[in-house]
């Protein structure tokens, strides 16, 4: 029974993986910017020894290590709440509250946000908080962070809420009779029980953080990340190069998924 | 064993497709007669090339040509040259308006088939000047119909200070508008730099921006890398510069007249010059794919655009000089014809048309190679990383 599935799978999951990476290793007609027959390890060259992209990368790594952070930093004290203070009616109601932004589009986000952060210049209003504080980030990186942050979590906070769910109520009594403060009992308790949640909620966030590009090109300004990049090369159009460059992306994500699945991520799927 | 079988499988699968990809037809023949419509015609355009009323009602050139020949138009807009030549190998689209840097890749690739001028009875109004150029035709075959030319245009906002006369502004570190300048995202942007090169530096020797050996390409990069830290924007989707000179984000930058004209009408204190070292340019040329399925239509809508006042309508509203001798008697504002030298080849000498770059050399040296353009464009990915 789980042949067909598991063929279906192999056929267009890692089938068109396998196009894509075997795509990089074609050259390109230098005028008609066609694909040619010729195999070549140009591509790669491009892609994994020039400064620039390893700047590129680094940043594309950041962004998406800072929205995880972020997320992270929220719906820690946000999840407790729900899951272990609020009463059975509220806890019903916040669930609800939770999931509701996943139920709007991700243009219609990204672009409130960039109407939220939209600089004001040459007596002209601006943004949201332009107008109201008179400061604003601005369009790049800060506006990028603070987008994709919104964007991604709620995957965060369901996966963490779940955790929070799972973890008994009396190992955290137990925790205090035996004398320990709440910090001692959150590092010492919660913490460890959380760990495969809190790296499952980060493979949402790290993941569609590190890969995306529109929410760059709506809030970004000049910045740019490796999707961009990806973009820019399918433009141009480079199709091998762009299929070198989304092997970062894929090498990062397997390296990721690898050391999540080490902390427990996938054990309580 | 059965997975690596499976691997193997996919990797000759890719090879196969990737190298049927790359064969690209030699020159399938041009129609010889028209027959009927199909009922639809699939086009890629700049932004401003078919309009339909939907942009402002008075604008329209679309709706009449489908009650007409009952050719349905899908329209969908390319932002730079590079993103056309991608819509067009993908064989979904009939007809093409390509500037001068797509053309020839496009014959080239075999993804456009020549045109039968015969069988587009307005192709005679066309000024002379226009027909059978490099960039339109191969060996005196024309590969497609003349659509209308310009310049790149520097936009500045009026309250930012006197008007700027110079490309300077745009590469200067001391310019005034310092951190508010726009500029078009698109390999091809480096002739601009390099136009700022002749300009500044004689002493390397450009003649023709398209044509840049590695010291002068070399030179046009740093020149770039020097205008970065400038730059406010860099815009590929014209409602984007379009948007951030409404809102005063940017106060200088290079533009389309149709950009310029579009914010104006919503109020933003903006203007625009040519600046005095000559400018980057187009001339665009109607084309059809090889692979078009509705060639009927695509020979009907060819020659409609370039229809005395269809080809009066673009010109105006994108802010262009037309390649039809009678729409200059057409155009709502009696002038623009003069405004835009539509005929004046003496200005368009002074305008460098967008081309496609190639290792050998565009301005005849024969004692150096050329970068090519799959270079230019490995070196603006790098810049804007």
């Amino acid at each position: 029974m789980l042949a067909p599935p598991l063929a279906w799978l192999l056929v267009v999951y890692v089938g068109s993986l396998v196009l894509l990476v075997a795509g990089a290793f074609f050259s390109l007609d230098e005028f008609t910017g066609k694909v040619t027959s010729q195999t070549t390890l140009s591509n790669l060259d491009e892609a994994f020894t020039e400064p620039a992209y390893w700047s590129l990368v680094a940043r594309s790594i950041g962004v998406a290590a800072l929205v995880t952070a972020i997320c992270l930093a929220i719906a820690l004290p946000v999840a407790f709440y729900v899951a272990k203070i609020a009463g059975p009616r509220a806890k019903r109601a916040l669930i609800v509250a939770m999931l509701l932004p996943l139920w709007s589009g991700y243009l219609v986000k990204a672009f409130g946000l960039r109407a939220i952060v939209e600089p004001g210049s040459g007596g002209r209003d601006g943004g949201l908080l332009a107008s109201l504080t008179g400061w604003s980030p601005g369009f790049g990186y800060p506006a990028v962070i603070a987008t994709l942050a919104y964007l991604w979590f709620p995957y965060m906070l369901l996966a963490v809420h779940a955790g929070f769910e799972r973890l008994p109520d009396t190992l955290v009594d137990a925790s205090s009779d035996l004398g320990a403060g709440s910090l001692r009992t959150f590092r010492s308790v919660i913490v460890p029980v959380l760990v495969p949640s809190i790296a499952a909620g980060s493979i949402f966030t790290f993941s569609l953080s590190l890969g995306d590009y529109i929410t760059v090109k709506i809030v970004g300004g000049t910045a740019q990340m490796i999707g961009n990049i990806i973009e820019r090369a399918l433009l141009a159009p480079n199709q091998p190069l762009a299929a070198a460059f989304t092997l970062w992306p894929i090498g990062i994500m397997v390296a990721y998924l690898w050391t999540m699945g080490r902390l427990g991520a996938f054990e309580n799927l | 064993m059965r997975k690596m079988t499976g691997t193997a499988a996919a990797v000759a699968l890719a090879a196969a497709v990737l190298g049927a990809c790359g064969g690209g037809s030699d020159g399938s023949a041009a129609m010889t007669e028209l027959g009927e419509g199909e009922g639809a015609v699939n086009i890629v355009a700049w932004a401003g090339y078919v309009e339909d009323g939907s942009t402002d009602p008075n604008v329209d050139w679309v709706t009449g040509f489908e009650q007409e020949t009952g050719c349905e138009v899908n329209y969908k807009v390319g932002n730079t040259s590079d993103e056309m030549v991608e819509l067009m190998q993908s064989g979904e689209y009939d007809v093409v308006s390509a500037s001068g840097d797509a053309t020839l890749r496009l014959i080239a690739g075999g993804d456009v088939a020549p045109v039968n001028t015969d069988l587009i009875p307005n192709y005679a109004d066309v000024f002379d000047g226009l027909k059978n150029q490099p960039w339109n035709s191969v060996d005196g075959q024309s590969y497609g119909v003349p659509h209308g030319r310009g310049a790149n245009v520097l936009v500045y906002n009026t309250e930012a200070g006197a008007a700027p006369s110079s490309i300077v502004d745009m590469f200067s570190a001391d310019s005034p508008y310092a951190g508010k300048i726009s500029v078009y995202d698109a390999p091809i942007y480096i002739a601009d730099a390099a136009i700022y090169l002749m300009a500044t530096q004689p002493e390397l020797g450009i003649t023709n921006p398209y044509a840049l050996d590695q010291d002068q390409f070399d030179a046009a990069i740093a020149a770039l890398e020097a205008q970065k830290p400038l730059v406010g924007q860099y815009w590929s989707l014209y409602t984007d510069q379009q948007a951030a000179l409404e809102s005063g984000s940017v106060t200088l930058g290079t533009s389309w007249q149709i950009i310029v004209n579009l914010a104006q009408a919503n109020g933003a204190k903006i203007d625009a010059t040519i600046h005095a070292e000559g400018a980057t340019g187009w001339s665009d040329t109607w084309m059809i794919s090889s692979k078009a399925k509705h060639p009927n239509c695509a020979y009907m809508w060819m020659n409609h655009i370039i229809s005395p006042q269809a080809n009066a309508g673009v010109a105006e509203w994108f802010g262009e000089a037309p390649s039809n001798a009678k729409s200059c008697a057409l155009t709502a504002d009696p002038n623009h014809c003069k405004v835009f030298h539509a005929d004046d080849e003496e200005y368009f000498s002074n305008v460098f048309y967008w081309t496609t770059p190639t290792s050998k050399c565009l301005d005849g040296r024969t004692d150096v190679e050329c970068v090519p353009f799959s270079e230019w464009v490995n070196a603006w990915n790098k810049l804007r990383a």
